[in-house]
């Protein structure tokens, strides 16, 4: 079975549905980044029967919020002195600011590039984000 | 971001109904006895934004201002403003906020007078914005539907027209839901029923009914208050669209022969041909007036944000 060294500080991203590993390693944009990344894909898990897994070492404040509405399935475990000190299940964000555009064309987030377009949870189910500001629904798409 | 606690009116929900009551009592006032308002804001600037093309709604503000003894300054072209320099709207409102006590804003982008108010030390008021919302109309449809009937509640009220980009049907379905009234009859051709977002809304915030037709004639009998609204050729992205749809409603004596006799017909103005001449002359006409009492209750909007203590 392929093997990789545990990390002494950062973030792991376990449980993450097979598939869904390297939308999650781009929308992070880990392939431009300068510390060690590694992506593992469709390791086997007793829970899931094949996942991906996401180790980022060096870092801790990298933003996840996001993670939710890919994946809800993930957990988040933040490793510090080779040991988890946090380990956390991701929700779907009730708030989310700055992630996708609103789909409404006269939407003034579409226009005025000073703010960040930011939605409010409207369906969980569907992903539905209410804009903020035109009041216009959005479906969360990856 | 805005430092200091400052009021908007940017949707209607950010009044209750217990302050729009105020304010319509207030409006009823200013119309009865204007002079005893003409040095309430004497001294205090208001600013008109004006991003997009207004008679009814810049006009009736400054003459508000004008009449409650205050002045005004502003652009009625987002051309002769800092916009056309790539100002972002931030920015802009920052500055007026330096040279005026409160502003109005009317923008063809949805949202924009959310966005401003975000970063203003004025009061901002949304006098518009693209098919969003026009709140200050709805307190000019609530004034004149309460001088015209006993009570707001208890109306059939039918919506006709552009029920997708109208934004004056909008402001006013929402607070009328928030006045208990639980059926609405809206009259729309298919493409320009009401958004989707705010039937939602309505149903699952107020659980009203929403009876959705085609023709006036199905329902003229029943109607309290018919809300006549343009079909909007600056909302259109495609002409053969607007062309196909411009004359879907058009309202003549004819039609209003099976109406109740004291049936309101109101109309956010302008109109262009939904509402046949004839019917100007009819006693149940009364989009003119509404368009005059307009005035007031922007009168009475004004000082209430302004804090003009004595008046309220």
């Amino acid at each position: 079975m392929l093997e990789v060294a545990s990390i002494q500080k950062g973030i792991v991203l376990d449980h993450i549905t097979s598939g869904n590993g390297l939308k999650i390693f781009n929308k992070l944009m880990l392939d431009k980044v300068d510390y060690p990344v590694v992506l593992l894909m469709n390791v086997s898990s007793k829970e899931m029967q094949r996942k991906d897994i996401i180790k980022i070492e060096n870092r801790i404040d990298i933003d996840l919020e996001f993670l939710g509405l890919i994946d809800r399935f993930i957990t988040v475990n933040i490793i510090e002195d080779n040991k988890v000190i946090e380990k956390k299940k991701v929700s779907v964000p009730t708030k989310v600011q700055g992630i996708f555009p609103c789909h409404n064309p006269r939407c003034i987030t579409n226009f005025d590039n000073y703010i960040k377009p930011t939605f409010h949870l409207e369906c969980e189910r569907q992903l539905h984000y209410r804009c903020e500001y035109c009041e216009e629904i959005t479906t969360y798409k990856i | 971001m805005s430092k200091k606690l400052v009021r908007h009116l940017i949707e209607p929900e950010d009044f209750s109904l217990e302050e729009i009551n105020h304010l319509i009592e207030l409006g009823k006032k200013m119309y009865a006895s204007p002079g005893n308002y003409a040095d309430a804001c004497k001294g205090k600037i208001l600013a008109t934004l004006f991003y997009e093309p207004s008679t009814r709604t810049k006009f009736s503000f400054e003459t508000a201002m004008l009449r409650l003894g205050g002045n005004i300054l502003g652009f009625s072209d987002a051309n002769t403003s800092s916009a056309a320099k790539g100002e972002s709207i931030a920015d802009t409102i920052r500055v007026m906020s330096a040279y005026a006590d409160i502003a109005v804003m009317r923008h063809p982008k949805e949202g924009a007078p959310k966005l401003a108010s975000k970063y203003s030390d004025i009061p901002i008021i949304n006098g518009g914005d693209g098919g969003h919302q026009h709140p200050t109309q709805t307190l000019t449809d609530l004034l004149t539907i309460s001088m015209y009937k006993e009570s707001i509640e208890n109306q059939t009220v039918a919506f006709c027209g552009d029920l997708k980009f109208g934004r004056t049907v909008h402001s006013l379905i929402r607070t009328l839901a928030r006045y208990k009234i639980k059926k609405f009859v809206l009259i729309s051709p298919e493409e320009l029923t009401l958004p989707d977002s705010l039937k939602k809304q309505l149903m699952d915030t107020y659980s009203v009914e929403l009876h959705e037709i085609r023709t006036i004639e199905e329902v003229i009998e029943e109607i309290d208050v018919l809300y006549m609204t343009r079909i909007q050729k600056e909302r259109f992205f495609n002409e053969a669209d607007y062309s196909r749809l411009k004359d879907s409603y058009i309202i003549t004596l004819e039609k209003l022969q099976h109406a109740k006799d004291d049936m309101i017909i109101m109309h956010p103005l302008p109109r262009v041909n939904e509402i046949s001449y004839e019917v100007d002359l009819d006693k149940r006409a009364v989009y003119f007036e509404q368009s005059k009492l307009g005035v007031y209750i922007r009168m009475a909007l004004i000082t209430k944000l302004l804090g003009v203590q004595h008046l309220c």
